[in-house]
């Protein structure tokens, strides 16, 4: 029904007869959450490490680490680590000014001592090293202040901390970095905990952050071989937590481009472990909202087990069509680029194995009414290696996708779509014009049959659908009848638990009181 | 599947006694195994009719061996599956054959997708309370013990949702098995099977024996308190409101107590986010005396935490928790041990706090009586009706009525005025939305000469807002003012303003009259409606706009019902018509409508 607008005064919107067009708020509390949120201003970020902080002292500035004679550096060194382990209040700017600022300088001083100067990084002054680093770094995160956090859309929170953080982050990477570092000494005080609390800060907000915490969390996966399994197993905690439990975590890209780098090192034969991690991990990771965040790490990582060990492939691709995106087009979309990047390496012997499956995947997508969807898996046919795979497997591959080719190719919305689906049709012509010719007639003997048969099933009319075949609509009335006799039986054993003394009309009640479950 | 039906129709013509032949199992497994995830659902949604015609025999024999075989499909069939198999009991040959269903539910219950899993466990939960005990132990408890000690952390999850259902009825022995595996878990090397564990430690130490859960379930309670990941350590403080029912006042003194006071003052704001939230529960658990001694100075720590989201949980549970706390020197406490913490989140930096405390803050007047609201309430609810926040302000308008009966609202109406003017012209649509839900209850409160010289004007200016969802909360407003303040103060306040912008140049406002009218007619009765109404409305009947001649179609068959017989024939009747003659197909359709319902053709 259209709504008519006088000519000139038509103050908001005209409101469709009938219907009102706001539907108004059931509750009271017509606040959403959400927009609320949005609107206010940014609250000031707060942070919990400043809960242990009474009664600050002043920091005097000490002399330079360059202008004291060595036999005095180290003690200089560990009064600066100490200074450095104070804490500053960085949501109000404005506090404690002179104290920042000393802290900053010896940071900066730290860390260009620690990455310049030989000979300082000496047993004592680990502890003091490591203390320092973990009262600034390990905090409990706050509060994300939205709780709809969307990576690709929002901004996220930066760090308030940030000037003094990042230097400590910094010192940290030199650190870890120097020529002089030795883990033997340092695995005392970097322990399972400490990583523990390390892989905890992944979540944060800040991009900065993170990227730091990935470079070092890599160097002590490099540099410590007993944190080594600890830390793959902690991942794949956080991961499983990440699918099953929250679906929130920030920082899963970032550790998925560690893994990459510790996949590709994984040696051969691959452990029970590893695989178990790709398939019980990598493999579920697919079905997370939101995937696109870290989907470029996360096919790296799959992609890397696949050129260690092809015998994998088959349980790889399973799981992707198990786990294939069913309303979300552009996970689709990512599907069939991730598809594409194993198929690249997919060894033929593998593509023997998931060639029909996956091509039944594949024919559905050519014909999703999303365009780039059925654009994006129609460009697998301008890819050479997957095209020779095809080509080998022409007997097998051609039946399962060519039906769908055939009718996207007559009633996709989008030209584009058509042409490129001509183009494949022309290349399939070419590859084995036989099997083309054979596929093509029996396509349209059975078209022909559905529309000829029609008519038989005048009776029936609820059961014939448009576009279904005779023989689907043939299954679905067999089916019909299978339930209805069943449902006959069902009704019958009924009768007989219950006794035979009821008339047959009013037997068919008990259904209600037996029937478990049934909608 | 053709030559499977085939096989069905030869034999379909048998009937009778030939049953048990007529439905080979093979057809049924076709329609699970269909290629059509939708058609493999219906017929698993169907699972109990095909378990009836097969009977209870076969059911077992072959219909579950299939289904526990199978078990890899779309987690949408496996879902159905495990909610279908919870109420099998029946058809398998009642409770001596329960166990029967275990297999594929055991199966169900390891599989990767929580909402599987969630549901066979309560498949599995339900259907326990079949067996019998013998068939528990033989069965029942060998299977909880393998989930327990699965490789993958599925089955281990969904293992700790089983102990407390099968303990009860267990001998000794078999108890101390099961407290065992309990304890491991506990214990388990992955978070997610701690966290499982941690979630159920309160339902478990339900069924336990008084000696065990002082001597298995407080030490694991603390470990799990203490354990290196927040997310369990806010699970124990959940468990602790169950553990601390079961025990004495000088046993929990001595050991729990301890353990609440850490997770009050944890360094994860998340553990004390979990304390703040379950405040009110932990209060009854533990009962008034340890209340007083020890979760007042922790609630005091909660309501100036250094995070917000805990300050505004611990705000939340202000009022029940005075309200909880024993009659005698309730006033003393409150008055000197939390007013002023809460003097102080009035003027709080984060305005969900504000709001949470805006939104409870009103229910102390009645715990604190008349004298205490005045002197020391007052001047709190009078700083948040002038709070910045829209919210504030509004959580302390929506809960006037407790202030009310306390004190009058009178002692608040000046202060009140600004306020909900201000919130009535909020540039947000549904701040101003919020306040006109509210407006019929101040309107009572605060009494018609109030409302007339104050109110009056702006509920008008909302039948004229330029958002639908206003004018329309607006015009039902109005009849619940009507049904308050009666016929005539309509006939003298409202009917006549409404009436007015029957001539506005504006057809959404001409629209709004009749919109205004259809509400207002049946609570202001046939004298009104015929006299004042009626000719406005047929008046209207020669709108340039369609769309106000089709609701004038729309209001006559609406008011109708309220008029007499003589106005129906002789003024209606007329109008529709010649409606019903309109060169506008929907003007015509209506009037045609209207004619029929009120039988005037």
């Amino acid at each position: 029904m259209e709504t008519k607008l006088p000519p000139a005064s038509t103050p908001g919107s005209p409101s469709s007869p009938g219907l009102s067009p706001v539907p108004p708020p059931d509750k009271v509390d017509g606040f959403s959450r959400r927009s609320l949120r949005r609107a206010r201003p940014r609250r000031s970020h707060s942070s919990s490490q400043f809960r242990y902080q009474s009664n600050q002292q002043e920091l005097i500035p000490l002399p330079l680490l360059k202008d004291v004679p060595a036999s005095e550096l180290h003690e200089l060194l560990s009064r600066k680590l100490a200074q450095c382990g104070v804490m500053f209040d960085f949501l109000d700017c404005v506090a404690d000014l002179k104290g920042k600022e000393v802290k900053r300088a010896a940071l900066n001083e730290l860390v260009e001592c620690v990455g310049s100067t030989r000979g300082v990084l000496i047993e004592p002054v680990y502890p003091d090293i490591i203390r320092m680093i973990s009262v600034n770094i390990f905090r409990t995160l706050p509060p994300s202040e939205n709780p709809e956090f969307d990576p690709e859309e929002d901004e996220p929170n930066l760090e308030p901390s940030w000037p003094h953080l990042q230097l400590v982050y910094e010192f940290f990477l030199r650190f870890l970095e120097s020529p002089d570092f030795q883990p033997s000494v340092a695995k005392r005080y970097v322990d399972q905990k400490f990583v523990l609390m390390l892989l905890e800060l992944f979540d944060s907000e800040d991009p900065r952050e993170r990227e730091y915490l990935k470079t070092i969390l890599h160097r002590v996966y490099g540099k410590f071989l007993g944190l080594r399994a600890y830390i793959r197993k902690q991942c794949s905690h956080i991961f499983l937590r990440f699918i099953y439990e929250l679906e929130h975590f920030n920082g899963v890209a970032e550790l998925l481009e560690i893994l990459g780098s510790i996949i590709n090192g994984f040696a051969l034969p691959l452990k029970t472990e590893h695989k178990q991690f790709l398939v019980r991990v990598l493999i579920p990771l697919h079905s997370v909202k939101s995937l696109s965040v870290f989907h470029a790490q996360l096919a790296y990582c799959v992609v890397q087990f696949l050129e260690k060990d092809a015998t994998l492939t088959e349980h790889v691709i399973r799981g992707l069509l198990k786990y294939w995106p069913k309303t979300c087009t552009q996970k689709e979309v990512m599907f069939l680029g991730e598809m594409e990047e194993i198929l690249d390496v997919i060894e033929p012997s593998q593509f023997v194995k998931i060639q029909e499956p996956l091509f039944k995947q594949v024919a559905r997508c050519v014909s999703s009414p999303h365009f780039q969807v059925a654009e994006r898996a129609l460009y697998f046919w301008n890819n050479e290696y997957i095209l020779s795979l095809i080509e080998d497997n022409c007997h097998t591959v051609l039946p399962a996708v060519f039906g769908t080719l055939y009718q996207v190719s007559k009633e996709h919305w989008n030209q584009t779509i058509v042409s490129l689906i001509y183009n494949v049709l022309k290349t399939f012509m070419e590859m084995n014009g036989k099997l083309f010719d054979e596929l093509t007639a029996s396509y349209k003997l059975e078209k022909q049959h559905a529309g000829a048969s029609e008519p038989s099933y005048p009776l029936h009319p609820p059961i014939i659908l448009p576009s279904t075949s005779s023989r689907e609509q043939q299954k679905a009335q067999e089916r019909q009848e299978l339930w209805q006799g069943l449902e006959e039986l069902r009704l019958r054993r009924l009768q007989g638990t219950q006794g035979a003394k009821e008339a047959p009309l009013q037997r068919l009640t008990p259904q209600v009181a037996t029937g478990g479950g049934q909608s | 599947m053709a030559g499977v039906a085939g096989t069905r129709m030869g034999q379909g013509a048998a009937g009778g006694d030939g049953d048990d032949s007529l439905y080979p199992i093979a057809v049924l497994i076709d329609e699970l195994r269909n290629e059509d995830v939708q058609l493999r659902l219906n017929s698993i949604k169907k699972l109990s009719t095909i378990a009836l015609a097969l009977g209870v025999e076969r059911t077992r024999t072959e219909l579950l061996p299939f289904l526990t075989d199978t078990i890899y499909d779309e987690d949408e069939v496996l879902l159905a599956l495990a909610e279908q198999l919870g109420n099998f009991t029946g058809l398998v040959g009642g409770p001596d054959f329960a166990h029967c269903l275990l297999p594929p539910l055991e199966s169900l219950a390891t599989v990767e997708e929580t909402v599987v899993r969630d549901k066979a466990v309560e498949s599995l939960r339900q259907i326990s309370q079949e067996h019998t005990p013998v068939a528990l132990e033989a069965h029942f408890v060998p299977l909880v013990k393998r989930l327990a000690s699965g490789d993958w952390f599925t089955s281990r999850t969904s293992a700790c949702g089983l102990f407390s259902v099968c303990y009860p009825r267990a001998s000794n022995a078999v108890k101390a098995e099961i407290r065992q595996h309990f304890r491991s878990l506990c214990s388990d090397d992955t978070p997610m099977v701690r966290r499982a564990a941690a979630s159920k430690l309160g339902e478990f130490a339900k069924v336990l024996e008084l000696d065990s859960v002082k001597s298995e379930i407080v030490p694991l309670f603390t470990n799990l308190a203490s354990d290196e990941q927040d997310s369990v350590r806010l699970l124990a403080v959940e468990a602790c409101v169950n553990i601390a029912q079961l025990l004495s006042e000088d046993d929990l003194e001595a050991l729990v107590m301890p353990t609440l006071g850490q997770a009050a003052e944890d360094k994860s704001w998340r553990v004390r986010y979990m304390v703040a939230d379950k405040f009110s529960e932990l209060q009854k658990a533990v009962g008034p005396k340890i209340t007083l001694n020890d979760l007042i100075p922790a609630f005091q720590n909660l309501l100036k935490d250094c995070e917000a989201e805990v300050r505004a949980a611990a705000a939340h549970k202000v009022k029940e928790l005075c309200e909880n706390l024993p009659m005698e020197g309730r006033e003393t406490i409150i008055m000197n041990q939390i007013l002023p913490y809460i003097k102080e989140l009035v003027s709080d930096t984060n305005q969900h706090v504000k709001s949470a405390l805006a939104s409870v803050i009103m229910g102390l007047s009645t715990i604190l009586g008349k004298g205490n609201t005045i002197e020391h309430l007052l001047p709190l609810f009078l700083a948040q009706l002038k709070d910045e926040c829209p919210e504030v302000r509004l959580n302390i308008i929506s809960n006037l009525d407790c202030v009310n009966e306390v004190i009058g609202i009178r002692q608040l109406s000046q202060s009140l005025l600004p306020a909900i003017v201000e919130l009535a012209e909020d540039a947000k649509w549904r701040v101003r939305l919020a306040i006109i839900e509210y407006m019929p209850l101040l309107a009572g409160q605060l009494g018609v000469e109030f409302f007339d010289e104050k109110l009056n004007s702006l509920c008008m200016a909302w039948l004229v807002d330029h958002v639908y969802a206003i004018r329309e909360a607006a015009t039902n407003g109005l009849v619940k003012l009507v049904q308050k303040f009666g016929k005539e103060w309509a006939q003298n306040t409202i009917v006549p303003k409404v009436l007015v912008m029957a001539n506005d140049p504006n057809y959404l406002h001409r629209m709004t009259t009749l919109f205004c009218i259809n509400a207002l007619s049946e609570a202001c009765g046939q004298e009104i409606t015929t006299k004042q109404m009626l000719p406005v409305v047929l008046k209207m009947a020669r709108d340039q706009v369609a769309n106000v001649r089709f609701n004038v179609a729309k209001s006559l068959q609406k008011i109708g019902p309220v008029l007499d017989t003589n106005a129906l024939q002789e003024e209606v009747k007329p109008v529709l018509q010649k409606l019903g003659q309109d060169e506008d197909v929907d003007v015509k359709y209506f009037a045609q409508e209207a004619i029929s319902v009120l039988a005037l053709a």
